[in-house]
Parts: structure tokens; sequence; C-alpha cells
């Protein structure tokens, strides 16, 4: 075998009090696709930032062409041809595209920047990388996707050997995603190796020539293009297999709890969506980012304002643009953005659980504290949500813990439909099965379940029935027996009207 | 709490220099005084307080403390009105301003420095016309209103000074202060506060009407303002249009920042920021009494807040770090 192109030795990291990574040994030959997993917490950022230069090793060697090198700064990341892009993009979006590519390196005389030798630069750069983009395009103008393929540019720029990529399609759509994979199958075939990080392994499955996994800092083994399949990966995550990552299991709807009628968002007010929720269903809702279904379900919560259109909860109308009054009904939303719009961060476990039932649990207007309490006490073991008690600030848990806390919050309000927006986004393989597991047993207790979810596969995994939208309507619906990627795709982009 | 014992601490080391260089400061007369002060300072800065954990600021407090202050009088010996008729009158005017101020913040999503800072100017220039720039007082009637808030409180209801007594105006700013403490931690409406002030977002997913509760917030500043205006004139007997109450909005701010609140919001506590209000107090006081030039007085008072907020913010990085920390060993 060659010398591969980066190989690292027995690397260890340790942080005050935990360590990090433990003896990781870990190669990429040239011109490969090396997909890195393991749950939050295993090391795949440690490891990468200590290659990208953000961190230093405390033992172990790094080789490059089979030469030891010094990795001390991003800098010398970069000058070895190491380049990291980061889930969240380091761009300026009031930049343009060409700006951004040579952003703290902009050809200059005396500080005053050479716009067109930038643009020449940028467009034969671009050329060179074959994204079709314009160099003078602001980039809070493109999509998320373009924004990273501009990412990508500066890193071939800077003559980048290895990519890695953390947690790339994140927000990607499909066709995005797509788009991605193809640009990554042209680097690698320009010899431009690419380290790949993802949770999701039907990405990993798609692109990666072979798989290495982390598990609490240490190697967890590697698997060879041949052995990738979705049950070897999850077993060197977890380190045991996992039977059946969707343990959901259809039952007989009960009645229609939620009725949803020409429903009318802020984001579409030219169309319309109308649907029903049988109690103890679970009904996902597929569609491409921007098909207004997170606007559907602020819509339908009434946090964000709609445009006309009914939504009644057993028979009874929810009073429009009102929170209170859908939650009166019994509806409760786990919002997109668990940090954002969940949880107050900065407020305690049990202060978090109870923001919402608050309206219930006082004496006029004088809080009631025992039941305030109750509410964490039976919460926490019952989603066994990890934390060292119901005081601590929800910031130091885990994301999978803070969005049981999320869940709790409505839980303690015994809600008759529970709205679920990217439920697992971010979050580890172990808490999205408890998350999962969660799901089926509220719909065994008769809660109607919608939820939306990127990751086509969950919302296939899960759903009894599956809605799909484009432009803010339902384009159609699929029955569980229905269910394919193809099916949601052809509905997603609009190809067949329902 | 911890950070209120912080500022405590801060207060006493200043009151213990202070007095060990001149005893003059713990003279009945100069206590007391000062006592006095510190409660119409943290009547007002409880006030703004509230508006400062919603993540706002009050800056027309100065100016409604010039309108209620003239306008009390105003009402009472031009018109003849009745006290009884006067103070809630003036209240109400107080809390509408108020009203007016939260209305503007939520409905029209108007940035709350910039509604009350042409609060602060549009008050001032109507109490000035409606005065007609002339100073207004009670002259010697209101006797009883003026005995009440500033007298002491066993003189008041003894009849007979005591060698050392609290102003009753002090009294009533604990009681006022007991109130807001109970507002702002027992009840829903100070959970809702302080939860949407750290995130208003989340708070409107989980049902909280914000906009009810932040207009309210803005209203018992203007109200507090109010009440402030009402104890200053009082004590003082004579209230000039174009001065009264002018700047007051600072020491308000001043004592809720130091007291713990910050201006990013969703924290402080309330005994946080009486304490912070008596520092303030105990401050100025100080530079008069060891006879530094009050040119300074100024210069010394931003000093001490600044060198106050660096360590607080030095302290939160630490405690920020060690936080960091226990992550790291938890995960």
């Amino acid at each position: 075998m060659s010398t591969p192109l980066l190989e690292v030795q027995k690397i260890g990291k340790q942080f005050p009090g935990v360590i990090a990574l433990q003896d990781v040994d870990f190669c990429i030959e040239k011109g490969e696709v090396l997909a890195l997993i393991g749950e939050n917490g295993a090391g795949k950022s440690t490891l990468m930032k200590i290659l990208a230069g953000v961190y230093t090793t405390d033992t172990g060697q790094i080789l490059i062409d089979g030469q030891p090198v010094t990795i001390k700064s991003v800098r010398d990341a970069q000058a070895l041809g190491v380049s990291l892009i980061h889930q969240e993009l380091n761009v300026a979006d009031n930049l343009d595209v060409a700006a951004n590519l040579y952003l703290g390196r902009e050809p200059q005389h005396l500080g005053v920047i050479d716009r067109a030798k930038l643009y020449k630069d940028a467009e034969a750069l671009l050329k060179r990388a074959g994204f079709d983009l314009d160099p003078r395009a602001p980039l809070r103008s493109l999509s998320i996707g373009h924004q990273q393929l501009v990412e990508i540019a500066k890193a071939i720029s800077t003559d980048a050997r290895i990519i890695i990529m953390d947690e790339p399609t994140s927000s990607l759509s499909q066709h995005e995603t797509e788009a991605l994979f193809d640009v990554i199958r042209d680097l690698r075939g320009r010899g431009i190796s690419i380290v790949y990080i993802s949770h999701r392994l039907s990405e990993v499955k798609e692109v990666a020539d072979r798989v290495v996994g982390l598990r609490d800092g240490r190697n967890a083994g590697a698997l060879t293009r041949e052995e990738i399949s979705h049950e070897s990966m999850i077993k060197l995550m977890v380190g045991r297999e996992l039977s059946q990552l969707f343990p959901h299991s259809a039952l007989t709807p009960g009645e229609v709890v939620l009725e949803v009628k020409n429903l009318r968002t802020s984001l579409y007010p030219e169309h319309t969506a109308s649907f029903s929720l049988r109690a103890g269903e679970v009904v996902g809702v597929a569609g491409l980012v921007g098909a207004g279904r997170s606007e559907m379900l602020n819509a339908l919560f009434g946090v964000d304002s709609t445009f006309g259109g009914e939504v009644r909860v057993a028979g009874t109308l929810v009073e429009p643009n009102s929170v209170g009054s859908a939650i009166r009904a019994g509806i409760g939303l786990v919002p997109e953005d668990r940090k954002g719009q969940g949880l107050v961060v900065q407020m305690s476990v049990r202060h978090n659980m109870s923001l919402s039932a608050l309206w219930k649990n006082n004496y006029m207007g004088v809080l009631d504290r025992v039941a305030e309490k109750k509410i964490s006490d039976e919460m926490i073991p019952r989603m066994s949500i990890k934390t060292p008690n119901d005081m601590q600030v929800v910031q130091l848990l885990s994301g999978g813990n803070q969005q049981k806390v999320v869940i709790g919050k409505w839980l303690a309000l015994q809600p008759r439909v529970l709205l679920l927006d990217e439920p697992t986004r971010g979050i580890d393989v172990g808490a999205k099965r408890e998350i999962y597991m969660l799901m089926d047993e509220l719909a065994k207790a008769g809660v109607a379940i919608l939820f939306v979810s990127s990751d086509l596969e969950e919302v296939m995994g899960m759903s009894d029935r599956m809605l799909v939208m484009h432009e803010g309507c339902i384009a159609g619906e699929l029955k569980r027996e229905e269910l394919s990627e193809e099916a949601v795709m052809r509905l997603a982009t609009g190809h067949v009207a329902a | 709490m911890k950070k209120n014992l912080g500022i405590f601490l801060i207060l006493m080391v200043i009151c213990a220099i202070t007095a060990y260089l001149d005893p003059k400061f713990l003279g009945a007369y100069n206590l007391q005084n000062t006592i006095r002060w510190s409660g119409i300072y943290g009547i007002m800065a409880i006030g703004v307080s509230l508006v400062i954990i919603t993540g706002g600021i009050d800056m027309t407090i100065g100016s409604v403390i010039g309108l209620i202050g003239c306008l009390l009088p105003f009402l009472l010996t031009k018109y003849g009105w009745h006290l009884r008729y006067a103070i809630p009158t003036v209240l109400a005017i107080s809390a509408v301003i108020g009203l007016v101020n939260g209305l503007l913040v939520t409905k029209l999503r108007l940035q709350p420095f910039v509604v009350t800072l042409c609060g602060w100017l549009f008050y001032r220039g109507i109490v000035r016309y409606i005065a007609g720039d002339a100073t207004q007082g009670f002259g010697t009637t209101c006797q009883p209103m003026k005995n009440f808030l500033k007298k002491n409180f066993l003189e008041y209801f003894t009849g007979v000074p005591h060698s050392f007594d609290i102003p009753m105006v002090f009294i009533l700013m604990l009681i006022i202060a007991a109130i807001f403490a109970f507002f702002l931690n027992r009840t829903i409406w100070g959970r809702y506060l302080l939860a949407l002030g750290r995130n208003e977002q989340a708070a409107k997913f989980s049902g909280i009407r914000t906009d009810r509760i932040i207009i309210l917030a803005y209203t018992l500043s203007g109200l507090l303002a109010g009440l402030t205006g009402i104890i200053l004139v009082a004590n003082v007997n004579s209230a000039d249009p174009s001065g009264f109450g002018l700047g007051y909005e600072m020491y308000a701010i001043a004592g809720a920042v130091l007291g713990g609140c910050s201006l990013k919001g969703g924290e402080g506590s309330i005994l946080g920021v009486v304490i912070g209000s008596a520092l303030l107090r105990v401050l100025y006081n100080s530079i008069n009494i060891l006879g530094i030039p009050t040119q300074l007085e100024f210069a010394v008072i931003g000093i001490v807040i600044l060198i106050g907020v660096m360590a607080d913010e030095v302290v939160r990085r630490i405690a920020a770090k060690r936080a960091a920390l226990a992550r790291i060993k938890a995960a």
C-alpha cells in the first residue's frame, strides 16, 4: 500500500477533566471520500479541529505524505492543504461572492483593493471549481447550498488537498444535497480528499468510500465501501445493534382530533392547506426547504399570523393568531429552533418545563410552586432526561436532553395534538431513538402527532401517513404502503398534482 | 443572591471607609438624609429595572418626575384641586405615559431608546409650557402630605423627634420593593417578564402574551417615576420645570445596573436594585463629605459604576468558563 496522504497516529487530546481523544489512528488516501461517524461527544469535531489547526494535540503525531508535520494554527493547516468547512457557514452575507472568496487576502495596493483583479481571480477560480456562480452576486441572494459552494471554492483557492465538511447538509434541501454530492464526487475526481462528517447515515452510504467510526474518543472501527450499511454504521457508533431505529407500529387511528381547513400562511398567502389528523396517528410532513412546512405548523399554533382558514381541535374552533387559544385547545408545538424558540436556555429545567403551564398553575397570578415542581419531578424520569437536578440551567444540557425538556413542557399539559418541527435535528442516534419511542408511546396514548422533518428516512420510518408540501399547499398524501423516496420527491417538487 | 451579597459588601466597604475618614458620615442628620435619598432613588430604579428586564430602557423618568413634580403643586395651587383628586390624577398621567411608551415599543416595534428619548424631550417641553417656566411649590399648603413624606417614621407616628429615625420615604420604598420582589419572583407575570427578557421568541412559543407583559413593565416604570415626582416635590417644596428631575433617569438606570440588571434583559433582582441605588447615593454623599471637589462628582460615580460592571463581567466569564469545563466533564 502506498503512503497515505494524511495519517494520524495515536493522537490524544485532553481537556481539563475529560479525555476527548485517546490513541486515535486514522488515515486518508488521495482522492478518497472518508465519512467520520459517531454520536455527539464521540470526538469527531475535536479530531477535525486538530487537523484544521483549531486545537493542538497532546500526544501522537500527524503525517502528511509520510512526513511528520506540526499544525499549530489554522494558517499552518491551510499551508499544508487542510481546510475545514464549518457546519455554520463563515460567510459575510453583506458582501458579494468575490469579496467572500478573498476575504482577508484581497489583492491590494497600499490597502486599496484591486477590484479588477479581485473579480478576474474570482471568476477564474469559480470556473476552475466548476461552479456556476456570479462573482458579483451578493452572498445573501444565494441559497445556503450556493453559499456552501463559495466556501468550498475558497478552500480550493488555498490549494486544499483535504477538505473537511462538518455536517454540510444539515440545512440543505434534498436537491441541494444531491448537488453537493456531485461536487464532492467531482473534487474526488481531481484527487482532493474529503472528510465528511454527518449524522445522516443514508447520505454517508451514498457518498462515502470508507467509514471511520469513533466512540467515546477512541477508534470504534472502520467499514469499507462494501461493508457500509445502516446496521453496520449504527453498530459502529453505539457499539451494539439497534434492532430497529424506528419503533413506530401503526395502530388503528381513532376520532378526528385536528381539522385544518384552507389555512393560509404569511409565506404563501395565495395558497391554502387543508388536512385532518386522527387520535393516535403519526403523520409526517415532508417537503423541500421553503415549502412552508414550519410556517404551517407555526400558523396553526398561532405564533405566525394567518391569512384565513380555520383550525379545529375535536370540533372546537381555535381562535386564530392566539397561542393561548391553541394551547387551551390541546395543541403543543416543539419548534424548529430549539434554543431560539423552544427554550429559555438560561432558565432551569423546572422553569422551562412549567412555562407553558403557568396559566393553569397559579392562584390569582401567584405561582403554584408545588405544581411546578411536580411537572419536572414527573417528566425527568419519564423522559430519562440526564440532568443533575431540575434547577440545572438548560444551557448546560446536551442537545438531546434539551429537546426532551421542550417535549416535556408540552406533555405536562397532556396535549391532544403534538406538533413537532425537526424534532431530532442535531441530536445523536441514541437520543433520536428515545424521541422516536416517545412519539410512539404518545400515539399509543391517543395523541395525534404531526411532525415535520427534512430527514426523509425519518419521516418514512415514523409516519403512518405522510403529507407532502409544495409552496404552501399539501401537494399530496401518501399512505404508509405508498411511501417511497421517488413518490415523495415527485410531490415535493410539484411534478404531480394530488 | 451571591451577586447581591457582592454589591452589599461594596456598599458596606464604602460606608466603612467614609465613616473612618470622617465620622460626620455616621451623624444622624447625614445618615438620615442619605437613607432618604436612597429611598427616592430606589423607587425609580425599581421601576426602570422592570423595563430593563424586558430588554428595554426608559429614558422618560426624569421628565416624568419633572412633569408630575410641577403638575401636582400647579393643580393644587392654581386650580385649587383637592389632594384626593390631584394625586390619583397625576399618578394616572404618569402611568399613561408609561403605557404609551409600552404600546409604541410593542405594537409599532419601535426601539425603546428612541421612543423614550422622544418622550424625555416631549414631556420636559410640555411641563415647561404648562408651568410657563415658573417654579411650582405648595407654599405652606398641604402640610399633612408633606409631613407624611418628609418626616421620619417614629417621629411621624409618635409626634416627637428621635435621635435616630428612619425616613418615611425609605419605609415606603421598602414596602414597594417588597411588593415588586413578590411580583417578580412569585407571580406568573414576574416569571413571564424574566422569561421574555431572555428569550421573547421562546416566551411567545410558550403561549405568553409578551406584548402585554412588556406594556405592563413600562406602565409600572411610568407610575413609579410619577410617585418619585410626588415624593420629591413634597420633600423639597419647589419644582423648577426646566430642571426638576433632570437626568434622574440616569441615576435610576445606574442603580439598576449596579444592582445586577443586564441591559440585555432577563436578569435582575429587586433587592439588588435597592442596594445598587443606595450605593449610588452613598457614593455621592462620600464625595461631599470627604471634600473631593464636587466638580469630580460625576467622574467618580462614572468610574465606580464602570469598575463595578467590569468586575461583574470578569466574574461572569470565569463562571462561564467553569460551566464549560463542567460540561466537558459531563460529556
